[in-house]
């Protein structure tokens, strides 16, 4: 088995400060930190060697402890679709997916932030898997960083595997490394971090971050949504909302609701109704999405029909809805269908 | 609840003085602190050793008419709290939240299962007379994590089986799924809770699912 994972620390993923603290340790003047910076957030080196501007004595202290840290992929695999299904290497012989979804207006990546999830929601491919563990900031940017179409990204979502609000150091730190002006230099409005509704730390993100932010929603009663969510019993879905209408979104920040609409359980007059009552007074969007057969859900996804005629009623509510479009599901790249189970078992 | 939420930085802590802590075995822990709030069995608090590192979340283990607040959990060596936590002592200070949360909706008759220390919400509930009736599958590796099998053996008589893969004397055999897979028949109209690790609840969950329950029959808390 070729070793995916070296027992060197990873410097893709550190903040100026801790780079500043790595120079130090190895006694280099400070504005070595500011190069070290550049070289891994603004130019494209594989190694430590190509550091050009560093000298070859710090260069070589360095790679004695240190590597860049990037990650190729392992696999990919293409949907007719055009969508692309990245597996890279995660710590402890774990695998993580990323999923390359190109339009022609926009090119996005829909990055992983666990190893599994311990979210356990019903519907969820990467939740049957259970939780193996936390990726790294830089194992998050390593997704970016090491995608073939890592310079054509228009967007990113943090809507892979994994609950980002669960691993909020790695998440913010991976926020900021992609939009700091030392780092990517990337719009905080390109990306969007998706929640099932953790309150704490989406309190704590819309605090520090000027990135969109998607909340799954799924049913607007608390009984059904707690069928199908475990989190429903720890944040409710009311005071999920109660937060967001605390904060202003509509203007440079957007908030939106994913819904996969399943057949004769959330895709009522009655749902309708109470999603109006329970969003009015937010400037949202509602993104209705198809469900995504997974084995052993009791589930069927809404016909086409039914999906377009719930978009429709809600829009006639007043509140703006889209459907999102399915892509990558014929490779198991589709929303909720990620998983890397089997590999991680193997 | 045992290993809680890691993004909890938000939620609103007091100090409180420990009681007492004590090791109970299997690498099992109890905390006992003053009892500020009423709560309802089933709900958490989240837990904290310094107001600086991010509290987790743990079910309440104690009855809703007890005096003290009790809180089971287990250490973990590479635990962000646990290895604190279990090197305190009586009269330490820790930091604890209201309790919240609303795994609460429990009815007679209902199924128990729990792996671990995820018993803790079903002794609270047991302990505030919310237990009638139940039946209670309970796994853990060895003898040692059975925590309060006695109070429910003594409550629930044969209706407590507690399992075990190693084969831990008085066991079921096997794990609480394996003993899911063999059953015969499951009661198709009670309400079944599910307390613990995400594998353990998604795993069960499918089972249940796959011998005719109905998912919304089944209620999940994950040590999220």
């Amino acid at each position: 088995m070729p070793k995916f994972i070296s027992d060197m620390e990873a410097l893709l993923g550190k903040t100026p400060d801790e780079l500043k603290a790595i120079v130090k340790e190895l006694g280099a003047q400070p504005f070595v930190a500011n190069q070290l910076s550049d070289w891994l957030y603004k130019k494209d080196v594989q190694s430590i060697d190509e550091m050009s501007n560093l000298s070859v004595k710090f260069r070589e202290k360095l790679s004695e402890s240190y590597e860049i840290g990037l990650k190729p992929y392992l696999t990919v695999q293409e949907s007719v679709d055009g969508t692309k299904k990245y597996l890279f290497p995660a710590a402890n012989g774990k695998f993580i997916e990323a999923a390359y979804i190109p339009e022609k207006e926009r090119k996005t990546l829909c990055v992983s932030t666990q190893v599994g999830c311990k979210m356990g929601c019903l519907f969820c491919m990467t939740g049957k898997q259970g939780f193996q563990g936390n990726l790294t900031a830089g194992e998050i940017i390593n997704q970016i960083k090491s995608l073939p179409e890592g310079r054509e990204l228009s967007n990113i979502v943090y809507m892979g595997m994994g609950e980002p609000f669960d691993n909020m150091p790695n998440v913010m730190r991976s926020l900021e490394i992609l939009t700091a002006e030392w780092g990517y230099g990337w719009s905080p409005k390109r990306i969007t971090v998706s929640t099932i509704g953790i309150i704490p730390g989406m309190k704590e993100f819309l605090e520090r971050s000027d990135a969109h932010l998607a909340v799954s929603l799924h049913s607007p009663f608390d009984e059904e949504r707690r069928q199908l969510m475990p989190i429903q019993h720890i944040y409710p879905l009311k005071e999920v909302l109660d937060e967001i209408r605390s904060w202003d979104f509509g203007r440079q920040r957007r908030v939106s609701f994913e819904y996969i609409v399943f057949k004769d359980l959330n895709d009522t007059p009655a749902h309708v109704k109470e999603l109006s009552r329970i969003l009015n007074g937010i400037k949202c969007r509602i993104n209705l999405i198809r469900f995504h057969a997974i084995p052993g859900a009791p589930f069927q996804s809404s016909d086409e029909q039914r999906i377009e005629a719930f978009k429709d009623e809600l829009n006639k509510k007043g509140i703006l809805t889209t459907i999102r479009k399915s892509r990558g599901e014929d490779i198991y790249a589709a929303c909720g269908l990620l998983s890397t189970k089997i590999l991680g078992n193997s | 609840m045992g290993t809680g939420i890691s993004a909890v930085k938000k939620l609103e802590l007091f100090p409180e003085k420990i009681i007492d802590l004590k090791e109970i075995g299997g690498g099992g822990f109890i905390l006992r602190l003053p009892r500020r709030y009423d709560f309802e069995a089933g709900q958490v608090i989240g837990l904290s050793t310094r107001l600086s590192l991010e509290p987790r979340l743990y079910s309440i283990a104690s009855g809703e008419n007890d005096k003290e607040l009790e809180i089971l959990f287990t250490r973990k060596d590479d635990g962000q709290l646990t290895p604190a936590l279990s090197g305190l002592a009586q009269g330490d200070t820790v930091y604890s939240s209201r309790p919240f949360g609303n795994y609460t909706h429990v009815t007679p008759g209902c199924f128990w299962i729990a792996t671990g220390t995820g018993l803790a919400p079903f002794r609270s509930m047991l302990r505030s007379g919310k237990g009638k009736d139940a039946f209670f599958l309970h796994g853990a590796r060895d003898s040692a994590s059975f925590y309060f099998s006695e109070e429910f053996r003594e409550s629930l008589s044969n209706r407590y089986v507690p399992c075990s893969s190693t084969g831990a004397g008085g066991c079921f055999p096997g794990r609480v799924s394996d003993w899911l897979l063999q059953a015969d028949e499951l009661p198709l109209d009670k309400q079944f809770y599910l307390c613990g690790r995400a594998e353990m609840v998604v795993e069960v969950r499918d089972i249940l699912i796959s011998k005719g329950i109905s998912f919304k029959n089944i209620h999940a808390e994950i040590y999220f």
